[in-house]
C-alpha cells in the first residue's frame, strides 16, 4: 500500500493525540472508571489507531512513527483486553479482615497438606530426640543453641533470674524475630516454584525442630513451662508459617498442573492474587508474634504466671480460628 | 530463549518487544543494589539521631528498615514507575505483563518476593539459568507472576541530510519503482541499509565490500531497476541510493513526521 505520509499524519494526528490523552488520564488515575460514552470513544480510538498502525507497518521509512503507534496500541490493548477484576483502591482493613481469610479458605486443601507435612516433621523430631541423645546437637541450628542443654536446668535458670535478660533490647529482639520469620515465610512461598519440593522440605524441617524442642521439654517434665513459653507467640507464629507453606504449595500445585488443562501461565495467573494475599497476611501475623514473643513470652513465673500465659495463648488461638474460619461480606465499591 | 516477544491483538495487529537478557538485567540489579544501600544509609543516619533517645528502638528501626527497603524497593519502584526500578530505567528495561495486559500489583509483588528462589543456591544461579532456558527469558519470579522484562530500544536517528545528500540518485528517475521499493522493504531492511552506511567507515575493506554486495543483491531482489539505472553503479552507491529513497522524500528532506509526533513517541517509549 502506498500512502501520502504527510497527509496521513496530518489527518490522523488528532486521533492519536486524543487516545494518548485518554490513556495518560487512565494511567494517572487507575481507580477511575470510564463512563459508557468514554468507554465507547476509547474503543473506537483504539481500533482507529490499530488500523493506522496496520497501514504504516509496512512503511519502512518511519520507524519512529511506527514505534509511537505501536506504543499507543500496546498501552490501549492492555487496558481494553484486561479481563481481570479492575483495580480498586487498596483498603488495608478490608484486605486483612476479609480478603486474607477468604484466600485462606479458598486454598484450604493446601493448608491441610501444610499441616500434615509439619506434623510428620514434628513426629520425626520427637522420635529423634526421644531415641537419640545426640539428635538435638545434630539437628538444631545455631540460633536454638539455648535449647541444647537440659530443659529442666534452663527452666530453673529462667525462673530464678532476677533481672530482665532482654532489658533495653526488647525492640531489637522483636525486630530480629519479625524479619527472620517473615524472611523464612517468604522463602516458604518462593520455594513453591521448585514444584513445591523446597516448601515441603522447609515445612518438614520446621516441624522437626518444633517436635525436637517440644518433646525434649515434655520428656523433661517441663510441659507447663513449654506451654507458657510457646503458646503466647507460637499460636500465631506456627500457623503463620503453615499459611506461608500453604502459599508455596498452591504455587507448586499450579506449576505441576495435575488435573488442570489450562496453560501454565493461566494456572499461575489464577492463583497469584491468593498467594500474595496469603503472604501479606502472614507478614502481619508475624509482626504481632514478634512483639508478643519479645515483650511477653520471655517473662516466666513468678513474673508472669504460667496460667495467664497459657490462657492468653488459648484466647489468641480462639480469635485466630474465628478470624480465619468465619465468612464475611466484602464492602462493594460504589461506581462513580 | 527468544530475543523477541511478539504480541498479536485480536484486531490482527502484531507488535514485538525486545526481551532483556540476563546480563543487562544483572547490571540493572547492580545499580539497584547501590540504590538500596544508599537509601539504607540515609535511613541509618535518621536511626542514629533516634539512637540519642533510645538505642534499642534505633537498632530495631535500622533492622526493620533494611529488611523493608531490600524487599520493598523493587516492589515500590516498579509500581510507581510502571515496571521500572532505577536500574531498569538506567538500562532502558521495563517489566511488563507477558500478555501485554495491564501490570497488576500482585504481579510486581510476586516477582519480587520470588527472588528468594531465583537467588538459589547463590548469585542468582537459578534465576540466571531460568532466564537462559525459558522461551521468554523469564526467571522463576517472572514465570510465577507472568511477567517479562523487555528492552526499550533507543531510536538514535543519524543525520540523514549529511549522510545521504549530495549525490545524484539515478533510481529516482523511476517513481513507480521508487514507490514499490518503499512499499516492499520492511523497516528492519531499511534500518539495516542505513546502519551499514552509518558504520561503513568502521569496517575492514574486504568485509565492507562483502557486506554491501550482499545488501545490494538483497535489495535488487526486492525491486529490480532497469539496467541503465544501475549500470556501473558500485554496490555501496546502490545501497546509498536505496537508503535515500527509503528515508528521504523527493524534495531531499526527511519525511515530515512533525516534531510533536516525534516528541510524543519519545515520551510514550519513556513511560
Amino acid at each position: 500500500m502506498i500512502i501520502d505520509l504527510p497527509r496521513f499524519i496530518a489527518s490522523e494526528r488528532p486521533t492519536w493525540t486524543e487516545l494518548d490523552e485518554i490513556l495518560t488520564r487512565m494511567e494517572a488515575a487507575p481507580y477511575r472508571r470510564l463512563t459508557l460514552e468514554e468507554a465507547n470513544r476509547f474503543h473506537f480510538l483504539y481500533q482507529k489507531v490499530s488500523a493506522d498502525l496496520g497501514r504504516i507497518a509496512t512503511f519502512a521509512s518511519e520507524p519512529a512513527l511506527r514505534s509511537y503507534l505501536e506504543s499507543l496500541t500496546a498501552r490501549a490493548y492492555g487496558e481494553i483486553h484486561e479481563t481481570r477484576q479492575r483495580r480498586t483502591r487498596f483498603r488495608p482493613w478490608q484486605w486483612f479482615y476479609i480478603e486474607f481469610p477468604s484466600a485462606f479458605r479458598r486454598q484450604s486443601g493446601a493448608f491441610a497438606l501444610s499441616v500434615i507435612i509439619t506434623i510428620v516433621g514434628v513426629i520425626f523430631g520427637g522420635f529423634a530426640v526421644a531415641l537419640d541423645d545426640e539428635a538435638k546437637e545434630a539437628i538444631l541450628p545455631g540460633m536454638f543453641s539455648k535449647h541444647l542443654g537440659d530443659p529442666a536446668k534452663r527452666v530453673a535458670d529462667e525462673e530464678k533470674a532476677k533481672h530482665d535478660r532482654l532489658a533495653g533490647s526488647h525492640s531489637t529482639f522483636a525486630s530480629q524475630l519479625m524479619t527472620n520469620n517473615i524472611g523464612v515465610s517468604i522463602k516458604a512461598v518462593a520455594f513453591g516454584m521448585t514444584f513445591g519440593i523446597g516448601t515441603i522440605l522447609l515445612l518438614f524441617y520446621n516441624g522437626v525442630i518444633l517436635g525436637l524442642v517440644g518433646i525434649d521439654y515434655i520428656l523433661a517434665g517441663q510441659t507447663v513451662f513449654l506451654l507458657g513459653w510457646l503458646l503466647p507467640h507460637g499460636v500465631i507464629e506456627i500457623p503463620a508459617v503453615l499459611i506461608a507453606g500453604q502459599g508455596g504449595l498452591v504455587l507448586g500445585k499450579a506449576l505441576i498442573g495435575r488435573g488442570d488443562r489450562a496453560p501454565l501461565a493461566d494456572r499461575l495467573r489464577a492463583v497469584g492474587g491468593d498467594v500474595m494475599t496469603l503472604i501479606g497476611g502472614v507478614a502481619v501475623m508475624l509482626v504481632w508474634a514478634g512483639i508478643v514473643e519479645s515483650f511477653f513470652s520471655q517473662y516466666h513465673q513468678p513474673v508472669v504466671p504460667y496460667w495467664l500465659k497459657i490462657a492468653f495463648g488459648c484466647a489468641e488461638f480462639a480469635v485466630l480460628v474465628w478470624f480465619l474460619g468465619s465468612k464475611r461480606e466484602a464492602v462493594q465499591e460504589e461506581a462513580p | 530463549m527468544n530475543s523477541e516477544l511478539r504480541l498479536r491483538t485480536p484486531e490482527g495487529i502484531v507488535f514485538s518487544y525486545q526481551l532483556a537478557g540476563p546480563i543487562s538485567r544483572c547490571m540493572a540489579w547492580g545499580i539497584d543494589l547501590v540504590m538500596i544501600s544508599a537509601i539504607h544509609t540515609g535511613v541509618n543516619f535518621l536511626c542514629t539521631a533516634v539512637g540519642a533517645v533510645s538505642l534499642d528502638f534505633a537498632l530495631a528501626l535500622s533492622l526493620i528498615s533494611y529488611f523493608v527497603i531490600s524487599i520493598g524497593y523493587g516492589v515500590a519502584t516498579e509500581w510507581a514507575f510502571r515496571g521500572q526500578t532505577v536500574g531498569k530505567r538506567f538500562l532502558r528495561l521495563r517489566v511488563m505483563d507477558a500478555q501485554g495486559l495491564r501490570l497488576q500489583f500482585h504481579q510486581i509483588l510476586m516477582r519480587n518476593l520470588l527472588r528468594f528462589a531465583d537467588l538459589l543456591p547463590a548469585c542468582y544461579m537459578v534465576g540466571g539459568i531460568a532466564c537462559l532456558v525459558t522461551r521468554r527469558a523469564q526467571r522463576l519470579g517472572d514465570l510465577a507472576a507472568n511477567t517479562v522484562v523487555i528492552h526499550i530500544p533507543k531510536h538514535l536517528e543519524p543525520d540523514l541530510e549529511n549522510l545521504l545528500a549530495g549525490k545524484f540518485n539515478s533510481l529516482r528517475q523511476y517513481p513507480h519503482l521508487e514507490a514499490r521499493l518503499r512499499q516492499r522493504a520492511s523497516a528492519e531492511e531499511a534500518r539495516l541499509a542505513l546502519q551499514a552506511l552509518v558504520r561503513r567507515a568502521d569496517l575492514e575493506p574486504a568485509a565492507r565490500v562483502r557486506l554491501f554486495s550482499e545488501l545490494a543483491e538483497h535489495f535488487k531482489e526486492i525491486v529490480t531497476f532497469p539496467p541503465e539505472a544501475v549500470e556501473a553503479m558500485p554496490d555501496e552507491q546502490y545501497i546509498h541510493n536505496v537508503a535515500d529513497i527509503l528515508f528521504r522524500t523527493r524534495g531531499g528532506s526527511t519525511p515530515p513526521r512533525g516534531t510533536e509526533t516525534a516528541q510524543k513517541s519519545k515520551e510514550a517509549l519513556a513511560r
